[in-house]
């Protein structure tokens, strides 16, 4: 456990260290700023509540924005070498790679925290239900770790984080696309099944996000986001033994 | 309890490539051995086997009794590592970085301050330690990676090619430094430099082709080389045999050799079976008798010879 925190630590202090973070943080809030207030129709929307405006729009931002953290997180430790140096210090597998998430689920929950003069707003413009809000934001946070979980994973299949970039992108949209309304017909006609569809649907970010953030909290959903980080960290731990040595 | 480190039939396969085979060897408290082999003969792979980086293929490593690969943690805890090339992380100060080396290595609060100073002392950081890592000259970075590594002052020390790319004022206190710590430890080091392994290690193994070739002193691979004191004397055609008369007069005909010879010039390999210094006897000779010397050579080749010696059919398939 001591061993986990001092590795934590390194970690998030490691995203402070050079203007990443910051650039990261910057362009985090500006585009939620954009897309809640140009795309989401934030006033026109007349009620006082972050839900539509803000919330939607998280499962679209983080298919770009949280590949752009984990990609480098196994990717650079790999290509510098330093891997060896990390791999034979007195810690274990679980305990790396647990540390590296960790740190960057809390590097993305601090950027998501700093939205919170948008929750200033919209209280100062009417009275929202505010327990809906921290709902959702929890809801984001924990989706926000399921594409971190996923995105670390495959940083550690390539030394190069371009590709590790990319590659996230593309699984983190095959966690997406299935859950859009605008795929729901085009499912339905191909798969002939009501029940098939139903499981391809849930395996969609979207579906479990969307009862979240409206408030909703299903045990279901907490369980899939949190296995699905589970899932991914073990194979990542697994990708990671595998590698190493490349 | 057996050694500090014992290695047995160590093998590693990366495909189709058998980087390491059957490597084995034990060593003791006090040794310092020195690990040689040319490029891509497997040290690394065995030193990467050796510190828990990479499972072995097949066979065992043990340090302090633990098993490396089933009882990784206890033996982590004894090694200090400097892999190849001193992989550092590029963003951090020195002073981050070995403090989280002290943290993850146990230490806390005070002791953390304490085992930094100490190990900065000694590897002269002190002017460095708020400069990003990536700004440091190579010779600086070596020696963060090198301070690292002895910050737990480890039982067990495992330098991969500790002195490479330092310039000779460096190469010289890193040695002295090894040297310093030798006592109790044990402490294994890779290296491509023959003088070092003639100043600092009490044992030497070379490998070839992921094969162990020789494990002996450096004094007694030295004495494997024929040239181990010999002297060249160089002379001009026409006096070639009355010079190799002479010297088979002195030391007997079977220890003068005659070289390959260039143009007018030959040369002549005069060794003695003892492989005693023989060159004031020579030159005394040559006075006395006045040969036309076109050069007098002690022969400095030692190692270098008998590494090529040994490492050479290896290497070709
Ligand atoms: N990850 C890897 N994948 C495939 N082959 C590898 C890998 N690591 C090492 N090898 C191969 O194993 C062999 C031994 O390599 P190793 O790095 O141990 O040599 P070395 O003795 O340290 O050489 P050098 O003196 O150049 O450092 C080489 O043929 C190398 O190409
Ligand atoms: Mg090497």
């Amino acid at each position: 456990m001591r061993s986990t925190l001092v590795l934590l630590k390194r970690e998030l202090t490691g995203y402070f260290a050079t203007p990443v973070a910051y650039v990261f943080i910057c362009i985090f809030l500006l585009l939620c700023g954009i897309l809640t207030f140009y795309l989401g129709s934030f006033y026109e929307n007349g009620q006082a509540t972050l839900g539509p405006a803000f919330f939607e729009f998280h499962p679209i931002l983080y298919i770009v924005l949280i590949p752009a953290i984990s990609m480098r997180l196994w990717a650079e430790e790999r290509k510098q070498g330093t891997i060896e140096l990390l791999m034979t210090l007195p810690v274990t597998l679980p305990q790396l790679v647990i540390s590296k998430f960790a740190a960057a689920w809390i590097f993305a929950g601090i950027a998501l925290a700093l939205t919170f003069p948008l929750w200033l707003t919209v209280n100062y413009l009417g009275d929202p239900d505010n327990g809906v809000i921290v709902a959702s934001y929890i809801a984001s946070w924990l989706m926000a770790g399921g594409y971190l979980a996923l995105g670390a994973c495959i940083s550690a299949i390539t030394k190069n984080q371009v590709i590790a970039f990319v590659l996230a992108v593309i699984v983190s949209l095959c966690f997406l696309i299935p859950g859009l309304p605008q795929v729901a017909g085009f499912l339905e006609s191909t798969l002939h099944s009501e029940t098939l569809v139903e499981v391809v649907r849930s395996f969609s970010f979207m579906t479990h996000f969307g009862a979240i953030s409206r408030g909703v909290i299903d045990l279901r959903d907490l369980i899939f986001f949190a296995s699905l980080i589970g899932v991914f960290l073990f194979m990542n731990a697994i990708v990671i033994e595998l590698k190493k040595a490349d | 309890m057996g050694a500090m480190i014992e290695i047995q039939n160590l093998q590693k396969r990366f495909g189709d490539i058998t980087a390491v085979d059957g490597v084995s060897f034990d060593v003791d408290r006090g040794e310092v051995l020195g690990f040689l082999g040319p490029n891509g003969a497997g040290k690394s792979t065995t030193m990467k086997m050796l510190t828990g980086f990479l499972p072995p293929s097949g066979g065992t490593a043990r340090v302090g009794g633990h098993d490396i690969t089933s009882d990784a943690l206890a033996a982590k805890r004894l090694i200090g590592y400097l892999p190849e090339g001193a992989p550092l992380y590029p963003d951090m100060t020195p002073e981050g970085f070995l403090a989280f080396i002290a943290e993850i290595r146990g230490y806390r609060g005070a002791e953390v301050r304490a085992r930094v100073d100490d190990v900065v002392q000694k590897v002269q950081l002190q002017k460095v330690m708020r400069q990003p890592i990536e700004t440091l000259s190579k010779g600086f970075k070596r020696r963060v990676g090198l301070a690292q590594a002895i910050l737990h002052d480890p039982q067990v020390l495992v330098l991969d090619e500790p002195t490479d790319g330092l310039d000779p004022n460096q190469k010289h206190e890193v040695r002295g430094l090894i040297r310093s710590m030798q006592k109790d430890k044990v402490i294994i080091l890779s290296t491509h430099i023959l003088e070092e392994v003639e100043a600092l290690c009490s044992r030497v193994i070379i490998i070839a082709g992921g094969k162990l070739v020789v494990d002996c002193t450096p004094a007694q691979l030295a004495a494997k080389s024929k040239w181990h004191n010999a002297v060249r004397v160089e002379i001009p055609k026409t006096e070639s045999a009355r010079v190799g008369a002479s010297l088979a007069d002195m030391f007997g005909s079977a220890a003068v050799e005659q070289l390959a010879t260039e143009d007018d010039d030959v040369s002549l390999l005069v060794s003695t079976k003892e492989r005693r210094s023989i060159l004031s006897e020579i030159s005394q000779r040559a006075q006395s008798e006045k040969w036309k010397l076109d050069g007098l050579h002690v022969e400095h080749g030692k190692l270098d010879e008998v590494f090529r010696e040994l490492t050479r059919p290896t290497v070709a398939n």
